[in-house]
């Protein structure tokens, strides 16, 4: 938080600095927490309320951290063609939250987001920055237990080639 | 918010044929209301600067300018108002059923029962709940009643920010706001705490703006 002090003395102390104190400040840690939004919300003279308000406007900003493991499923309209919300409800079934949400462990993380424009290889999804082409949600359970994933119900096959199958 | 009393430039304005005079600035809902010419409003409160206009409940055509907000607008010199214009009236009918849309019809059991200013607004409007504007009806969120004076539905809720308007002028340091956007916007507290867990003094400002039952005093304020 000493940091975010030091981030803030840089910006003018109003509430037009606002957006841009918010930009920085993710930028910094990664999310805004809510200690940090209380000290933003002070510093320009707004009340918290408000400040979160202005925060949840947007998509860019972002309430809890990264899990060690990110992972993005595209909901584009090609993916979504292409069973993407299947994808998006297997690692919520496997991980245990839904998405925008952190496991308790904060080992794994997840978000949905619209075309990343690969739209070729649907249904997609982005994890620790890698992409995971023509997913299914067999893939979803070897890529999360290649990620060290205990899963669910444990899968005996150590699942080859079956998730190289293509979408039909 | 005080108004000087000291003389202030006047303009003469003409709404439904009727010559109104009103003060600079004045908005056109507030001149036409002072001359007994009923315009329908839900947000508007006349101190609030700027005005909320959430509810888009007081639409009226002025010529040469077209549909306008008259609790936004402000009076001109010369200009002419039509509050019964037929664009307008439309307009205003359609504002009160997608409002009417997406607000659960429980009046029966309603705290506000008898005291609901949008449902008389609407009955006098005369328009009726549309059956068929939400395939998808809004996700039923839970009623919030930690708070030990106050009881917050946002299910009921219109978002017209009357309470917020109320709370920041009266009160000062706001305990909720508006958060997200678009269909999802809905009012909650700071990280989307319970109310009781906010800063909130239960002074009920808000309680007494709210045009519905979304906040409302526990025992059937
Ligand atoms: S829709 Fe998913 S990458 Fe384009
Ligand atoms: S009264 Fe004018 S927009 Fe609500």
């Amino acid at each position: 938080m000493e940091e975010l002090q030091e981030l803030l003395k840089t910006y003018p102390a109003n509430r037009h600095s606002l957006l841009r104190i918010l930009q920085a400040a993710q930028r910094q840690m990664g999310y805004l927490p809510g200690e940090a939004l209380r000290e933003v919300a002070s510093y320009v003279g707004v009340s918290p309320a408000e400040v979160y308000g202005v925060a949840t406007f947007y998509n860019q900003f972002r309430f809890i951290p990264y899990g060690t493991h990110h992972t993005v499923v595209c909901l584009g309209t090609a993916c979504h063609a292409m069973g993407g919300q299947l994808i998006l409800d297997a690692f919520e079934r496997e991980l245990d939250i839904k998405a925008g949400e952190i496991t308790p462990d904060h080992e794994w993380s997840l978000d949905r987001v619209g075309c990343i424009g690969c739209c070729t290889k649907a249904p997609v999804v982005v994890m620790n920055d890698a992409i995971n082409a023509k997913m299914t949600p067999f893939k979803v359970e070897e890529v999360l237990a290649g990620l060290g994933l205990q899963l669910k119900r444990s899968t005996d096959s150590e699942g080859e080639e079956a998730g190289e199958r293509e979408p039909q | 918010m005080a108004e000087p009393v000291t003389e202030k430039a006047t303009v003469e304005l003409t709404i439904d044929g009727k010559r109104v005079r009103a003060e600079q600035g004045e908005k056109i809902l507030w001149a036409a209301l002072a001359e007994g010419i009923a315009i329908p409003h839900l947000c508007a409160i006349k101190e609030a600067e700027p005005p909320l206009g959430t509810c888009r409940l007081c639409l009226v055509e002025v010529e040469g300018q077209g549909v306008v907000a008259s609790c936004v607008e402000s009076v001109r010199e010369g200009m002419v108002v039509h509050t019964d214009g037929e664009r307008a009236v439309a307009l205003r009918r359609r504002a009160m059923e997608l409002l009417l849309a997406d607000h659960p019809l429980e009046c029966k059991d309603c705290p506000k029962k008898g005291k609901c200013d949008f449902l008389q607004l609407s009955i006098a409007m005369k328009v009726k709940r549309p059956k068929n504007y939400r395939p998808f009806p809004r996700e039923e969120l839970p009623v919030d009643a930690s708070h030990p004076r106050i009881i917050f539905d946002p299910n009921k809720c219109i978002r017209c920010g009357r309470c917020v308007w109320v709370c920041k002028e009266r009160v000062g340091e706001v305990p909720f706001d508006f958060i997200q956007k678009g269909y999802e916007m809905r009012l909650t507290t700071f990280m989307d705490k319970p109310l009781g867990e906010s800063d909130c003094t239960g002074c009920g400002e808000c309680v007494e703006v709210c045009p519905v039952a979304a906040l409302c005093f526990k025992e059937g304020g």
